[in-house]
């Protein structure tokens, strides 16, 4: 279970979100929405823990984030914008290595079938650099299928992807969700809310509260 | 899907498994390891007709020359040592991974030592024959590159951490590395040298192991703590 408490964070001076609290429990995804640079990629980084401008409090099954780092990142995975496949490796290559740094061993079997399950059967041995975007955006959901992470945290998922691959990619999470694992979205993408586990969180209306507070401070003052 | 069952920790396959990764891609772009060994060659053989074609001149200056070949040949190929993974996100699944951020990024060095460095020591007895350097001074030669050209990789390394987010930071990563580059320096060509005068250089070469030693415990460290500073 992840909470998230009293979050706030400031980027070159100005502020993107604060006192922003939120819980995602298992079974549950949560989309993050907001206009461009509200700081939904910022707002991922922190909990993954891959950016430590922050203040407030990131609780992981309870136990304060940086307490218990080597388990949330065995639990976890981070996809962000760039999907960090390597264009001279093969599909299966990329798959290999990134499941062998999560620490989960998977079977060349296992990957073929994750790579089956993108629609990429066939495509395992063709190095990245002939596919194309969207093909890269599969591999690297099948790398999510392949992993044994509870947490996916998704920075938009949907880009490039083609219309079926929206509604299939929609299927996954909820998949995913179903089975008690948890997921964390961004996504300019409407997404649809078939079994009730969707939620959304609107990242604006904390950075609003800020400057509607200051301004009752400014008038309370005056 | 798998259950949730935790697993044991494998740091050492993960490891493997990124060392396999980078001597891969220096094998399927080999322009990238190719470019300094060329650049090192090229050095030696251009010094002989730039300065002199006498052959005592030549093996005075044989040490130096190579060794600065060498340590400039490593720079140029430290640029892109986390760029590459910075580039196309890699970077960032290398600092998500639940195993000890400084035994990945010693893996990382080592695969670069192997397509730079440990390149560069095998190509060292041509240039030293190039540059009449005395037979003599040969295993000096050798064991100096084999001990000194690692702790060139792993110092770069935090240059390269450091600089990991500046477009074209080749200038500042020299700059940062260049100081700790000296000492491996003095003491490989102080080796070298003693030995073509034909004097004992058992304490150079204890002064570069003390540097590798030194460079494997402390500069994995540094380096995981740059790239999680720098790659907020």
């Amino acid at each position: 279970m992840l909470n998230v408490l009293q979050l706030s964070c400031e980027r070159d001076d100005r502020l993107l979100f604060s006192h922003l609290s939120f819980q995602l429990c298992p079974g549950e995804i949560l989309q993050i929405e907001g206009r461009n640079g509200a700081g939904k990629t910022s707002l991922l980084r922190i909990i993954a823990g891959l950016s430590s401008s922050y203040t407030g409090e990131i609780l992981w099954d309870g136990q304060p984030l940086a307490k218990v780092y080597a388990d949330f990142r065995l639990d976890c995975f981070f996809l962000g914008h760039k999907p960090g496949l390597k264009l001279d490796l093969t599909p299966l290559e990329n798959l290999a290595w990134r499941s062998r740094l999560a620490n989960t061993t998977v079977s060349h079997e296992g990957l073929l079938a994750a790579l089956d399950r993108v629609h990429l059967a066939g495509y395992e041995d063709i190095p990245c650099s002939h596919l194309s975007a969207g093909q890269l955006r599969r591999v690297a959901f099948a790398g999510l299928i392949a992993s044994q992470a509870r947490l996916w945290i998704l920075d938009e998922p949907f880009t490039a992807i083609d219309l079926e691959g929206v509604v299939w990619l929609e299927s996954l999470l909820e998949e995913h969700a179903s089975l008690g694992g948890m997921v964390l979205v961004t996504s300019h993408q409407p997404l649809t809310d078939r079994q009730g586990s969707l939620r959304k969180l609107q990242l604006e209306t904390f950075a609003k509260d800020v400057l509607y507070d200051e301004q009752e401070v400014l008038d309370a003052g005056l | 899907m798998p259950g949730f069952e935790k697993q044991s920790m494998n740091g050492f396959s993960a490891c493997v498994a990124v060392i396999r990764r980078d001597l891969t891609l220096a094998f399927r772009s080999p322009g990238q390891a190719i470019n300094p060994m060329a650049f090192f060659l090229m050095v030696a053989s251009l010094f002989p007709l730039g300065v002199t074609p006498d052959r005592e001149v030549l093996a005075e200056l044989a040490a130096g020359v190579i060794w600065i070949g060498a340590l400039l040949a490593v720079l140029l190929s430290l640029d892109s040592l986390f760029k590459s993974d910075q580039d196309d996100g890699a970077l960032d699944q290398l600092l998500m991974s639940p195993h000890p951020l400084p035994l990945l990024v010693l893996a990382k060095v080592f695969s670069h030592w192997l397509t730079s460095g440990f390149c560069l020591t095998l190509m060292a007895p041509l240039l030293a024959i190039m540059l009449h350097l005395p037979s003599e001074a040969f295993s000096a030669l050798m064991i100096t590159l084999l001990l000194g050209t690692p702790v060139l990789s792993l110092a770069g390394a935090i240059g390269a951490a450091l600089t990991v987010r500046v477009q074209r930071g080749g200038v500042l990563l020299t700059l940062l590395a260049l100081p700790l580059y000296i000492p491996v320096l003095i003491f490989a060509t102080g080796a070298v040298n003693a030995a073509v005068q034909k004097m004992p250089y058992t304490g150079h070469i204890l002064w570069l192991s003390v540097f590798l030693v030194l460079g494997i415990c402390l500069a994995p460290l540094a380096i995981a703590g740059a790239l999680r500073v720098i790659n907020e």
